[in-house]
């Protein structure tokens, strides 16, 4: 029992990333109808929002070491430190979650500069020639950001206050046996809070409204008088921002590097379309139940039985359900038939 | 569109023979005139002409073609281990294993098609990548790749009596060995059949059956033809190009890794299909050796020799040059590739073959000085 909570556990934060990442994919393909290869690429970009934050955080300046009197020694101590003490020490051990201020507005920017720059003319032309030029883009970006962050992951730590571990068994009285740590905890607490949101505001804002009504016929709200490119355009820049959060509150758990958005863009993809293309709760819901269903696999006692299931179970799942539902759990009819 | 005959075929034909037995010569003056390169160009090129009779023919969007690549190694070097040095066993059973491999495959995946086809066969590749890594490393040796050694059986070059020689013995094709100069012309004499198959098919009826299926597959359907043995047929052939490409890499350098296997690798040959020109006979050749040059040229750049080039320049405009140039050579080519990739997408989606079809089209208009019908131009059609 307490293997198996755990393991629901594992999943359920993993699941968190894949669902936030399917879930811009999905949104971007169900009202522009491209599908962008790029989008591992922001949720890269993401993380490196949090990299480039803490690496303003620590602009430091030498300062003579006090504690050592036989030489002058000399240490690094940043800015903020030497300005605010205390306060300044806990400003850069939070810069994790700080990011989030930084990466909202840039990825917002580079969503916008992404549509209008250049999806906007590949609306009219086929998802072969899209994918090509995502997937192009998508390694421009790539290689950029390791040209300036290097080829290396940077590790970043999670605010002291979320090291450790949270002891999730007692809590629900299952024995010590269950423990999680907190940082990951809160990964899936703010992968819930931005489905949430998205959820809310396509259900009850009017924008929303509009750009749902965009997603069912497009032409009909058009001829309504609705800008409904505009629309698009911003929800564009919504998805760019939802993925790059999702890069940035990952850091902590696994380092960033530049190809980072390759290696999700592929599961993210089949995430996708196991939800069925365009449909955002299935984006969701398949998200999670693959993660939780990888961590099951990795399990000893389940490898035992199946060698090796834990490296393509997630394919394994997408190939079956793709050949019995082939619209994907919950895929809407006419999307992507042709 | 230029109109295929069979006289018009056989002078393509001979010209693309002359030209890639020659490919020692004339590509001397621009420095890729050594074996190893030109072997690539000859594999690549095999590897690319195969993807193009998948995609250029039905329009499937295959993302998992690396994965009969690495079938195609990992046969090819158990049979040099298990049977014999010759290649002519190694070439034999890679294609065929991965002829298998492919059946199964495009079985299941060519149910469906669109993005769901491409999906699919990229997590076909990402399974096998991914095992090769993990459980079947008694075959596959994990992430030391699978390599030759002293004790390995060789079971049919002992019944011959082969001579035992110090070390491992070379590959080679009925005692000719397969490296340098002779290892080149042995894939380039392969990728000539093959590109002479291609075009069979280009123009056989199988090839305008596919052609249909590409431009209409609804309209297809509805005149009660079943699409599905002609589209399978196309994907198991361009998958034994595929292990014919893998086992030719393990005839030049007996050795397979399972990174042959991942999804950048197909990626690849997409890109090289669509940078020469999808759909094309000759296209998908230029687009492989178009790529293999610019990775190994500007791969081999370094800061040093950008100094050098721009010497002339003075010292503060020098530096800041090759600091920006210094981004796309070297370590940051795959820069310049993902540049390249969209500017075609975007500007040339027929790819090289086109772009050289719309400026012969110039020449030839301005030549007759607007005379010309425009259904006589040459045009190329664009592929999808």
């Amino acid at each position: 029992m307490d293997a198996f909570v755990l393991q629901i556990l594992n999943g359920l934060d993993k699941g968190g990333s894949y669902a936030l990442i399917a879930l811009g994919l999905t949104l971007i393909f169900g009202t522009l109808g491209v599908v962008n290869f790029a989008h591992g690429a922001l949720f890269m970009l993401g993380a490196f929002c949090a990299v480039t934050l803490k690496k303003i955080l620590t602009i430091s300046k030498q300062v003579k070491d006090e504690n050592i009197t036989f030489f002058d020694a000399y240490k690094e101590v940043p800015y903020l430190e030497l300005w605010w003490g205390e306060t300044g020490t806990t400003i850069i051990d939070f810069a994790v979650p700080l990011s989030i201020l930084l990466a909202i507005p840039v990825m917002l920017l580079v969503g916008l500069a992404m549509e209008r720059g250049l999806i906007r003319f590949f609306y009219k032309r086929t998802h072969a020639e899209q994918i090509l030029v995502t997937f192009g883009l998508a390694i421009v970006l790539q290689e950029i950001v390791k040209a300036f962050f290097g080829a290396n992951p940077v590790p970043m730590p999670p605010p002291e206050l979320l090291t450790g571990s949270a002891d999730v068994g007692s809590f629900l009285g299952l024995g010590d046996s269950v423990i999680y740590p907190w940082w990951r905890l809160a990964y899936l607490v703010f992968a819930g809070i931005i489905i949430a949101a998205v959820f809310c505001f396509l259900r009850f804002t009017t924008f929303g409204m509009v750009v749902r009504a965009g997603m069912q016929d497009r032409e009909t709200v058009g001829l309504l008088g609705i800008n409904i490119e505009r629309r698009f355009t911003i929800v564009f820049g919504i998805a760019a921002v939802v993925s790059g959060l999702a890069g940035v509150m990952y850091t902590p758990i696994v380092p960033p590097d530049y190809h980072l958005g390759m290696d999700f863009l592929v599961l993210s993809f089949v995430v996708v379309v196991v939800g069925g293309m365009g449909s955002l709760g299935g984006a969701v819901t398949a998200g999670f139940l693959l993660g939780i269903l990888q961590s099951f696999a990795s399990m000893n006692e389940v490898k035992e039985i199946l060698p090796g299931i834990d490296q393509i179970i997630i394919f394994l799942v997408a190939v079956v359900i793709l050949l019995v539902r082939p619209r994907g759990l919950m895929g809407r009819k006419g999307v992507m038939e042709s | 569109m230029i109109t295929a005959t069979p006289r018009k075929d056989l002078i393509l034909m001979a010209i693309f023979t002359i030209a890639v037995l020659t490919m020692p010569i004339w590509l001397a003056p621009i420095g890729a005139s050594y074996p190893d390169l030109l072997q690539r160009f000859a594999i690549f090129g095999i590897f690319a002409i195969g993807f193009n009779i998948l995609f250029g023919l039905t329009g499937y969007l295959s993302f998992g073609h690396a994965a009969f690549l690495g079938v195609g190694s990992y046969t090819a070097v158990w049979s040099f281990k298990l049977l014999s040095m010759s290649v002519v066993p190694a070439i034999i059973f890679g294609v065929i294993t991965s002829g298998l491999f492919a059946v199964v495959i495009g079985y299941i995946s060519l149910r469906r098609s669109g993005i769901y086809f491409s999906i699919l066969t990229l997590a076909f590749a990402q399974m096998s990548y991914n095992l090769a890594y993990s459980v079947l490393t008694p075959i596959t040796n994990g992430e030391t790749g699978l390599q030759l050694a002293l004790d390995d059986p060789r079971s049919l070059d002992n019944l011959v009596g082969v001579a035992a020689t110090e070390g491992i013995p070379p590959t080679n094709f009925f005692g000719i060995e397969m490296s340098g100069y002779s290892g080149f012309y042995f894939c380039a004499v392969l990728m000539i059949i093959g590109f002479y198959i291609s075009m069979r098919i280009f123009r056989s009826p199988f090839g305008m059956m596919l052609k249909a299926v590409k431009s209409n597959s609804n309209r297809m359907s509805y005149t009660g033809l079943n699409m599905r043995p002609y589209t399978l047929t196309a994907f198991v052939i361009s998958g034994m190009y595929a292990g014919l490409a893998g086992s030719l890499m393990a005839v030049t350098d007996p050795l397979a890794g399972a990174e042959r296997m991942q999804w950048t690798a197909s990626g690849e040959v997409v890109l090289m299909t669509i940078l020469g020109g999808v759909g094309t006979l000759i296209g998908p050749v230029i687009g492989a050796g178009v790529i293999k040059y610019f990775e190994n040229i500007f791969s081999a750049i370094n800061e040093n020799v950008l100094q050098g080039i721009f010497s002339f320049l003075p010292e503060f405009l020098q530096d800041g040059v090759v600091a920006v140039l210094g981004l796309f050579v070297g370590e940051g080519w795959h820069l310049t590739l993902g540049l390249l990739f969209m500017l075609i997408v975007i500007f040339l989606p027929g790819g090289l073959v086109e772009g050289f079809s719309r400026i012969i089209d110039r020449i030839k208009n301005r030549s007759k000085n607007g005379e010309a019908d425009p259904v006589g131009s040459a045009k190329v059609q664009p592929g999808e």
